[in-house]
């Protein structure tokens, strides 16, 4: 019995270290964002010092553009959120309700797109885009960040809309409602939690997406992934302010996942882990 | 007509076929705009990324633009940097995988036991898995991996060891060190969902019967892991062979072709060579190659569609 609570005591600390261990990268970023800039560029690594909010100062102050990326991360963000909702909610609400023999096939090829990588298309958006005006463009961007997310919304939505008992939907039919009507009478009260995970979920991916927004976009329509990466260049000038800029984009979206852990893994294996 | 015929008869199934048919019409719609997208925004795009393949077709060259037939393919096969880039991959996707999975699931077992703060400790572990992978690539390359001011040059200091410069000097170990920091808290979130799912009945009578700890893994957790296993492995490989930004932020894909993967190739070549039917060629490579594994995924989806059906 002693030995069994030694051997728990010792898988609980041996779990400590290893969290510690894993998370460190970040509260290393944190504590530099804290640091000055010369605190944060030194050989021996400063763990001891008065924290101070300036590097923020200079991340948020006007002239960095921190905001101008942050608007168009939140921007295309939402807006690819919004509106792959309201392309997956009808048709996983005709898939999982009204199925038909095309069905499968159909749900089948959705989520498949989402593993044609994105270099398989890149080179035609780029070129479209480019004729088009859409390159360094807002709504060029969030359509992509659509399309990516597209699958999983589908495939998500589908699933909730799954775990309705279909009687209630049949019932609703029998009484004479119309299609559209069960769907936002009946269906989407239901599914709501699940629609707001799925919503989160979208939109925490777009925020962190980086490829479409290094290739599709330069400093109009740039992202905070863009800025952020380049500062890659850097030789040690602004570790500081960019430690700040880095923990100002990533936070939110941290708190966002921790909160949304048990969706996260629902949406991301596809509905194979709830 | 023979809707006609039917309803001379009856009028009654007349209107209930095409009531149905209405219906079939409605779902049909509320599904079209769905598809539609996708196909515009991917099938569309990758046929021309196959037309352009088959075309000599440089932006810096317009004037020798023309059908290349399997010329741009000739071309890619010859060139080492391509298969330099190929096998990268495949390390990267290999190696990621091995380590993330094997690592995932030894500390989901860990972070199964009960202990103080396992909430908090659980937390903080899967917390890489949400950060924006061009801030992992920073982290990772100025404030642990540089050689004179990163912390990892300052521990081996500590030990009177000459600091490595990583990136310059193990760069593929470097990057599959920074995807696994990444992808290992998923696997981990993952694996630990799927353990916390185990039927605590068959754990007990397994104890009952006198299984150790080790026949208790192998016949029961392992089993009733497999399919959240395959997900994972699956899943990853995925993004795996998609994997840009870190290599963007850290290496740009380098030194040399060192860490350049079938992504950062295509990347170069279209944004520095302009080249655009050769970089079509090698993304058809990209597609085929993620295809293997996709097909292998696909197949689950539809085998637990199925499943789901009969249920």
């Amino acid at each position: 019995m002693n030995s069994s609570r030694f051997a728990n005591t010792a898988f609980g600390v041996l779990a400590w270290i290893v969290a510690l261990l894993i998370f460190f990268p970040i509260l290393w970023l944190l504590l530099t964002a804290f640091k000055t800039e010369q605190q944060a560029f030194t050989v021996t690594p400063t763990f001891w010092f008065t924290p101070t909010i300036e590097s923020f100062k200079t991340a948020l102050a006007q002239g960095s553009g921190y905001w101008h990326y942050a608007w168009n991360s939140a921007l295309t963000a939402v807006a690819s959120t919004v509106i792959g909702l309201a392309l997956a909610v009808p048709a996983a609400y005709a898939m999982a309700f009204y199925p038909n023999k095309r069905t499968d096939f159909l749900l089948v090829w959705m989520v498949s797109t989402k593993f044609i990588p994105a270099v398989g298309v890149l080179i035609p958006i780029f070129l479209v885009y480019k004729t088009v005006g859409l390159l360094d463009h807002a709504l060029g961007l969030t359509l992509l960040f659509t399309a990516m997310n597209l699958p999983i919304i589908v495939w998500m939505v589908y699933s909730y809309f799954r775990d309705i008992p279909k009687d209630i939907v049949e019932a609703a039919d029998i009484d004479g409602a119309s299609i559209m009507q069960t769907l936002f009478k009946v269906v989407l009260p239901l599914a709501l939690p699940g629609l707001a995970s799925t919503g989160l979920l979208a939109l925490i991916l777009a925020w962190n997406e980086s490829f479409w927004s290094i290739t599709m976009t330069d400093h109009r329509a740039a992202t905070l992934a863009v800025y952020i990466a380049s500062f890659k260049s850097a030789e040690g000038l602004f570790w500081a302010k960019m430690s700040a800029a880095s923990v100002l984009a990533i936070a939110p979206i941290i708190v966002l996942g921790w909160f949304t852990q048990r969706q996260m893994v629902r949406g991301l294996t596809f509905g194979a882990v709830k | 007509m023979k809707a006609m015929s039917r309803s001379i008869q009856s009028t009654v199934p007349a209107a209930e076929a095409s009531g149905a048919r209405s219906f079939a019409r409605t779902t049909r719609l509320l599904m079209a705009p769905a598809v539609i997208f996708l196909l515009i925004w991917m099938l569309v795009p990758l046929l021309m990324t196959i037309y352009y393949s088959f075309q000599q077709y440089n932006l810096m060259m317009p004037m020798y633009n023309g059908f290349a037939g399997v010329g741009n393919y000739a071309i890619l096969l010859s060139d080492p940097t391509f298969w330099k880039a190929l096998a990268n991959t495949l390390i990267i996707v290999l190696a990621s995988l091995v380590v993330t999975v094997c690592l995932g699931l030894a500390l989901a077992l860990l972070f199964n036991r009960t202990f103080v703060g396992r909430g908090v400790a659980r937390t903080l572990a899967v917390a890489p898995f949400f950060v924006m992978p061009v801030v992992t690539g920073l982290i990772w390359k100025n404030m642990l991996f540089h050689p004179v001011y990163g912390l990892f040059a300052w521990i081996a200091r500590q030990f009177g060891l000459e600091p490595t410069d990583w990136l310059a000097h193990y760069p593929m170990l470097s990057v599959i060190i920074m995807i696994t920091w990444e992808w290992t808290p998923f696997a981990l979130l993952v694996l630990l969902t799927g353990l916390q799912s185990l039927p605590e009945d068959q754990l007990e009578a397994a104890k009952l019967d006198g299984a150790n700890a080790w026949q208790e893994f192998k016949h029961i957790v392992v089993p009733h892991l497999g399919q959240v296993l395959y997900v994972v492995v699956m899943l990853e490989s995925i993004f795996f062979l998609t994997s840009f930004a870190e290599i963007y932020t850290t290496t740009s894909g380098g030194p040399g072709t060192a860490t350049t993967n079938l992504p950062y190739y295509i990347f170069q070549t279209v944004f520095q060579q302009y080249d655009i039917g050769i970089a079509s060629s090698a993304a058809i490579g990209a597609v085929v190659l993620a295809n293997v594994f996709a097909i292998m995924l696909i197949r689950y989806i539809a085998g637990n569609l199925n499943a789901g059906a009969a249920r």
